[in-house]
């Protein structure tokens, strides 16, 4: 026996390769969706990752420092240094914000590193140019994402600093490039009133009685100084020495110190439970939405195409072709039209959408596995409706009047 | 062989019930021999695509018998089970228009019965090659249909039509959409295929060209056949 679809696709096969095309392209951005969506779980692994870190000390009952907003006097980490089982500890800020170069600003997120070297905990591990942060201002380390390069003046609030290294695949769990400056430097940019506000806040101090007592002429200044300055970060990360269990180092901190310590895989949670689940539900009704529209497709076009060949069916039956083989035929014809689809659809995504989308797009082979299962199976139920049409003509048809 | 042909007795066909009943075919007898060609006329609305349904087991009789060859295929019901099997082998169906398979070669088209009932591709298209080339038309065997002209077509599917050897072909209209000299060639091919193969043929026609070919020829109207000799002219 002849194959009947291959046949009839050879025949018109202009006709399945440009639906074949266009099918392709809504199955490149459904795998392209699902990409997105693996690339944020993934960011949020590499940033955990590159930080790190096997414990995050935030603020009591937070779930920061990347979920919620956490602070924590900066001195915190000297007692964690002195507990068992920790080897560093170091303070880290997040800030995401607009970097300004000349007239451009870019989105990124502002990490503020405790002095150290590269391998202290929130310092990028590698850079792909230039150096570390080596003086305790104005430096930055950016991700190559943001566009900066080696040299470049950047202005963060009102300061400016000086790029003199890159990263690559630094950022933040919502997909903005990071940008390292000195812990210092970045509590300020946190914390930084302008000049008016300070001005002002230091004309109410003066005016208060309880602050301003010509009995005790330090006592101003003394509030001054603690007002302007800025003794908060938003966590400090610790790392584990050998031997220790993270999660037993965590509870002696949740206990003595009453902080909240979340361990790498509680991190983990939070990131691709709490924080990027909106945007996966996102993802998940678009990718039912591609999948109806590619379904609503497939369906049509197969039935125009039976419909074109009702004649042919007829005498098809008239000869004596079995019902099972006319829908074998049409169901094949679906099935090459999903493989099409497929292949072009997995081209598209890998060579045009992952590319040049601007966000990760992790293109797993065992998602592109299940697509392709998804696809052979929406083309199959889709050809449903043209069976039912093939399966009702009547071979009397082709006898006539 | 095929030692009685076909044969039909008392065949009724009623459409539809009760007040819109319609009385198809009313009493229908025919006989037609291995080797022979007879013709069916009548006006139209007379029954002639009905009593080719029935025939051709598309459509249910209301009441008689039809005797394919030593069997009884009707009798007050079906008595086959398989009315596709017995389309397929027993009978071949020739039309108006070719109704050829767009998307099959020449070839293919006539092949696809065999292939149908199992028969092995090679062997199939060596059945189909030596009908094409019975009919004269084995130089196009590896065309598509859309590359004949309208003759060829035709003697493809009267190919298609014998390739299984059928004991019994209808044929509705075959000559048609033809011209004259192209109407005789095909009913000297169905003449010569009825007698090379045994084959009882019966045509349908309304073809004032080919009438006078038919030895025999059966009259139909309002759904009674009426048997008449006819001239037997000799066609060329
Ligand atoms: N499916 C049907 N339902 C009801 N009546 C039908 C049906 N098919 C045919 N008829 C009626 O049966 C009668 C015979 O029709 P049939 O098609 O057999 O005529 P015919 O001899 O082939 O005519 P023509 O030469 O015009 O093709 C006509 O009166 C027709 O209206
Ligand atoms: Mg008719």
């Amino acid at each position: 026996m002849i194959s009947l679809a291959g046949r009839d696709i050879m025949h018109a096969w202009g006709k399945f390769v440009f639906t074949g095309v266009g099918l392709g392209l809504l199955i490149g951005v459904t795998l392209s969706m699902a990409g997105i969506y693996r690339g944020m779980v993934d960011d949020a692994k590499v940033l955990l990752d590159n930080s790190r870190a096997d414990l995050w000390v935030v603020q009591k009952d937070t779930l920061g420092p990347y979920a919620e907003p956490s602070s924590l006097y900066e001195d915190t980490w000297r007692s964690i240094r002195g507990m068992q089982g920790v080897a560093t500890v170091a303070n880290v800020t997040y800030l995401t914000m607009q970097v300004r170069k000349e007239a451009r600003d870019v989105r990124a997120m502002i990490v503020g590193i405790a002095p150290g070297k590269a391998t202290t905990p929130g310092w990028p591990p590698y850079l792909v140019a230039g150096r570390q942060i080596t003086r305790s201002h104005y430096e930055a380390v950016a991700d190559i994402a943001t566009g900066f390069n080696l040299g470049d003046h950047l202005t963060i609030r009102r300061n400016h600093y000086k790029v003199v290294g890159l990263t690559r695949r630094m950022v933040s769990s919502g997909g903005d490039p990071m940008v390292f400056i000195p812990l210092k430097d970045a509590q300020e940019a946190q914390f930084l009133k302008d000049n008016d506000a300070i001005w002002q806040s230091r004309r109410r101090t003066e005016a208060n009685p309880a602050f301003n007592r010509p009995g005790s002429p330090g006592l101003l200044d003394a509030v001054i100084t603690s007002q302007s300055s800025n003794p908060y970060v938003n966590a400090a990360l610790v790392r584990i020495e050998t031997g220790y269990s993270a999660e037993d180092v965590a509870e002696s901190i949740r206990r003595w110190k009453r902080l909240t310590v979340y361990t790498r895989s509680q991190m983990e949670q939070i990131l691709v439970g709490k924080l990027i689940a909106t945007s996966a539900k996102q993802i998940g009704m678009f990718l039912v939405i591609l999948s109806i529209v590619s379904a609503a497709i497939v369906a049509f076009i197969i039935y125009t195409l039976t419909l074109g060949k009702i004649r042919e069916i007829a005498v098809l039956k008239l000869i004596g072709t079995r019902n099972r083989t006319i829908a074998a035929m049409i169901v094949q014809q679906a099935i090459a039209l999903g493989v099409i689809g497929f292949v072009v659809g997995k081209i598209t995504a890998t060579l045009f959408m992952a590319p040049i989308f601007p966000k990760y797009v992790l293109l797993e082979p065992l998602d592109s596995v299940r697509g392709f299962a998804i696809v052979i199976l929406i083309c199959v139920l889709s050809s449903a409706i043209a069976i039912r049409a093939a399966l009702k003509v009547d071979p009397a048809e082709a006898i006539g009047g | 062989m095929n030692s009685k042909g076909i044969r039909i007795e008392n065949l009724k066909k009623r459409y539809g019930s009760g007040d819109t009943a319609v009385y198809a075919l009313k009493d229908v007898n025919m006989h037609v021999a291995p080797g022979e060609v007879v013709g069916l006329i009548g006006p139209s609305g007379s029954g002639k695509s009905t009593l080719l349904k029935c025939l051709g087991a598309v459509i249910d009789p209301t009441a008689g018998r039809m005797i394919l060859g030593n069997e009884i295929i009707y009798d007050q019901g079906w008595k086959v089970r398989d009315l596709r099997a017995l389309r397929r082998d027993k009978i071949g169906f020739v039309f108006q228009a070719p109704y050829l398979i767009p998307f099959l070669d020449v070839t293919d088209n006539v092949a696809l019965l065999p292939m149908l009932a199992g028969v092995p591709n090679g062997e199939a298209r060596a059945k189909a090659l030596e009908l094409l080339t019975a009919l004269d038309v084995q130089h196009r065997a590896g065309a598509m249909p859309s590359q004949l002209s309208g003759g060829e077509q035709q003697r493809v599917a009267i190919a298609r039509g014998l390739v299984n050897r059928p004991p019994v072909i209808l044929a509705d209209e075959p000559t048609a959409p033809l011209d004259s000299e192209r109407a005789m060639a095909v009913i000297r091919i169905l003449n010569d295929m009825a007698r090379k193969f045994e084959t009882a043929i019966i045509v349908v026609t309304h073809d004032e060209k080919i009438i006078p070919t038919f030895k025999r020829i059966y009259h139909i109207r309002d759904g009674v056949t009426h048997e008449e000799a006819g001239e037997g002219r000799k066609f060329e």
